[in-house]
């Protein structure tokens, strides 16, 4: 293992001390010309960047509202500073959300205020420096968009927002992250983040069909690219291949099949991630989710369904409409997009699936809460579904569901510590330290409940707990997707 | 007619003016930029109607900051609710006849006065004491709560130890706002005050008082949850089509036009 320890686990989770510049060296790889250029970014730092950078910063501040009542509305109270997972997990200070945000807003005020010109350090105010940038590269790749702090503000202020508004700034002056561009730029040219094209897809879904006919004896279908499908699912590129992702496509396949809704994937938009948002690029935000909507166009079908995926599932149900719509040419009698734990709900309320819960018997499970459902979604008509919806699955699939602490799921939900395009081997202490929070409570549950499983419905989350619940203790494969277990307790008819 | 009366009618006015200019350009700024996307923190109300309740939670009860931190909650809503009691009995200097109310909430007032002070005293102690609050503290947030802390100590002041001519500040101010300058008491204590207070109408639209109106703007609470109900354009969204082929679509709202939600 890495030159790092591992957070302690307690009973409690402990106030951090601070420790100042703790985690300043933690950096991602800098992105290069090959992987900014697909993007519109330049490839390497500009000459002239600060005049670049706060240039950018002034667009922005044009462009979004929410940025600019952010830069200005903070009254440093100290409501968000222990909310953040990464301050529990590293006590860096700087990973308190209101220093984070100081990051950027003590440039924004030396440029944009009359305070911050007349009197920099009264008010908190610096000078863009190489130093400073460093800060930003460190800092603002230690935050997961996660939310958390926002639903603590008494304004409401979303540090999700500054990051996204730093790292678009950075990719303007030319130092953009190589994980997350260089996937974007995967995207762009294959179709996906993993980069599998059409015939890899054709053949590990034609591999899903014979395994699931060899265990259920029940040919069910996976299709591909099917013009004239009901329904377009669109999914994160890791359910193809990666454990536990893959055990929760061939659950989609299965309640398609029980409730006889004709579907299919697309290799054009054989992603559902959407890493656009993460560096805060709404153009190429929109590149990608318009790809959803050719696919939709082009293979005719009736319906968007999105399958299990946190950021993604922002990205559909909160900016596809906007991004790629209006969608007036699908079904009307379904939203557009739906998620695919509400069209199992569905099923499950109108009975139109058979369920063996028994099949379940030998896990104790609890529901991770992914941040960007949490706290930027809605799943169902009312607010707050995307808690009980995924619940209400569970429960029906399973005979022992146990949540965590109240404090640690729902809205208060603590992120993975892989979220935000932190998902990459150069960040992993700061993935390890960041799960602290969410291990604390998992240990709780174990220990009091003898939970041994922990369902979530994001792909980030399950390959980052895939990673680091050995580093805390448990086993790798403790993580499982919502319907895998559905898969498992699903009684199949033959085909009709 | 003394240098005291004139020199602070003249602040009174420019500082009154900075305010309101400075304020209204500020919210100006915040209503004509566009909200790119649909950011509400969900779990969120999906009607206006809703967003209006959840913004009176906010502005009455500061819900969230109660979901945060039970003493920063109770120190702050204290805080603003005694300040906005005094700043209601101060009404009685403007008005002639007083309103009833504002006689009714005369006795009021002076409690919230201590009650002000505790409140701005703790959070003071908080910020220096507390080690991540003093991390995130510039000089400027000490010198905010010094400001506050030295109008209300001196107001109290003027109340229960050095009392002034009160009936001669009124009619001074009250010639202020029929633009003539009548003599104003030169008592130090009220002069201090006046003085503090006059700094703290001119840094408003300046510093981090903005909080005041910025709340109103926040697309994280001020957002109704409804984006797949209906369509929120900006410059972000999809351009449609324009022109004889998309004519013939039927029409719902304009396709790009920007929606201020």
């Amino acid at each position: 293992m890495a030159d790092f320890e591992t957070p302690e686990v307690k009973e409690y989770l402990d106030m951090p001390g601070l420790k100042p510049d703790a985690m300043s060296h933690s950096q991602p790889f800098v992105s290069r010309d090959e992987f900014q250029e697909p993007l519109g970014f330049p490839g390497e730092l500009v000459d002239d960047w600060q005049n670049v950078a706060i240039a950018k910063l002034g667009e922005l501040l044009d462009k979004n509202r929410g940025l600019q009542v952010f830069m200005d509305a903070c009254v440093k109270c100290g409501a968000c500073t222990d909310k953040c997972h990464y301050f529990h997990g590293t006590s860096d200070p700087r990973n308190m959300p209101v220093a984070r945000q100081d990051l950027l807003r003590s440039v924004y005020r030396r440029y944009f205020t009359w305070p911050g010109r007349l009197f920099p350090k009264l008010v908190g105010a610096q000078d863009l420096t190489e130093e400073v940038l460093d800060q930003w590269y460190s800092y603002f790749h230690q935050c997961s968009e996660c939310r958390r702090c926002s639903v603590y503000c008494p304004y409401g202020i979303d540090t999700a927002e500054v990051t996204m508004a730093t790292r678009e700034i950075m990719n303007a002056v030319g130092k953009g992250q190589k994980y997350s561009n260089e996937i974007i730029g995967k995207v762009f040219k294959i179709g996906n983040n993993l980069g599998l094209p059409q015939p890899a897809l054709q053949d590990t879904l034609e591999g899903l069909e014979e395994e699931v006919k060899e265990d259920t004896g029940v040919d069910v279908r996976y299709p591909l690219d099917e013009k004239g499908a009901e329904v377009l699912l669109v999914t994160p590129s890791a359910d193809f291949f990666a454990e536990p992702h893959v055990d929760g496509l061939i659950g989609y396949g299965k309640v398609f099949h029980q409730a006889g809704i004709s579907w299919t994937l697309s290799s054009h938009a054989s992603e559902a991630a959407n890493f656009g948002l993460f560096i805060g690029s709404p153009e190429n935000m929109r590149k990608i989710a318009l790809r959803v909507r050719e696919a939709a166009e082009e293979l005719g079908v009736k319906r968007i369904v999105f399958g299990e995926c946190g950021h993604a599932w922002r990205v559909a149900y909160s900016f596809l409409n906007t991004l790629a719509g209006p969608f007036d040419f699908l079904d009307p009698r379904y939203p557009v997009p739906q998620h695919i734990c509400e069209v199992t709900h569905d099923l499950i309320q109108r009975g139109a699936l058979t369920l063996d819960k028994s099949a379940n018997d030998h896990r104790r499970v609890t529901f991770h809460d992914s941040c960007n459902v949490a706290r930027a979604s809605r799943m169902g008509d009312t607010p707050g579904g995307q808690f009980t919806i995924p619940r209400e699955i569970l429960r029906a699939v399973c005979n022992h569901y146990y949540d965590m602490p109240p404090d640690t799921i729902g809205e208060a939900t603590f992120c993975c510590g892989g979220g935000g395009g932190l998902l990459t081997d150069d960040l992993m202490e700061l993935r390890v330290k960041g799960a602290l929070p969410r291990m604390q409570a998992l240990r709780q549950v174990a220990d009091e409940e003898g939970v041994t499983h922990l369902a979530a419905i994001c792909a980030i989350c399950k390959s980052q707990f895939a990673k680091v619940l050995p580093y805390y203790g448990f086993e790798m494969d403790q993580i499982v997707s919502v319907h895998q277990l559905v898969s498992d307790a699903i009684v199949l008819d033959p085909a009709r | 007619m003394t240098l005291a009366s004139i020199v602070f009618a003249v602040l009174f006015y420019a500082a009154t003016a900075i305010l309101l200019i400075g304020v209204g350009l500020r919210i100006a700024r915040y209503a004509r930029a566009p909200a790119p996307l649909k950011i509400p923190t969900t779990p969120a109300p999906t009607t206006r109607t809703g967003v209006v309740g959840r913004m009176l939670s906010e502005v009455v009860f500061f819900y969230s900051l109660f979901k945060s931190n039970k003493w920063i909650w109770i120190l702050a809503w204290v805080f603003h609710l005694a300040l906005l009691l005094v700043l209601l009995r101060h009404l009685r200097y403007f008005i002639e006849p007083v309103w009833g109310w504002v006689v009714l909430v005369q006795p009021f007032g002076v409690y919230a006065g201590f009650a002000l002070l505790a409140g701005l005293v703790a959070l003071w102690i908080r910020r220096l004491f507390v080690e991540r609050i003093r991390y995130i503290s510039a000089p400027s947030d000490h010198l905010m709560l010094g400001l506050l802390v030295a109008i209300t100590a001196s107001g109290l002041a003027m109340k229960f130890l050095w009392h002034t001519d009160v009936t001669a500040v009124k009619v001074f101010f009250l010639g202020l706002l029929r633009f003539e300058v009548h003599p104003l008491p030169t008592d130090p204590l009220l002069l201090l005050h006046l003085l503090l207070v006059v700094a703290l109408m001119v840094v408003f639209p300046f510093s981090k008082l903005l909080h005041a109106p910025g709340i109103f703007f926040s697309p994280t609470r001020n957002q109704a949850d409804n984006p797949r109900e209906r369509r929120h354009t900006s410059w972000v969204a999809r351009v449609e089509p324009t022109g004889a082929a998309a004519s013939s679509e039927a029409a719902g709202a304009a396709p790009n036009a920007r929606s201020e939600d």
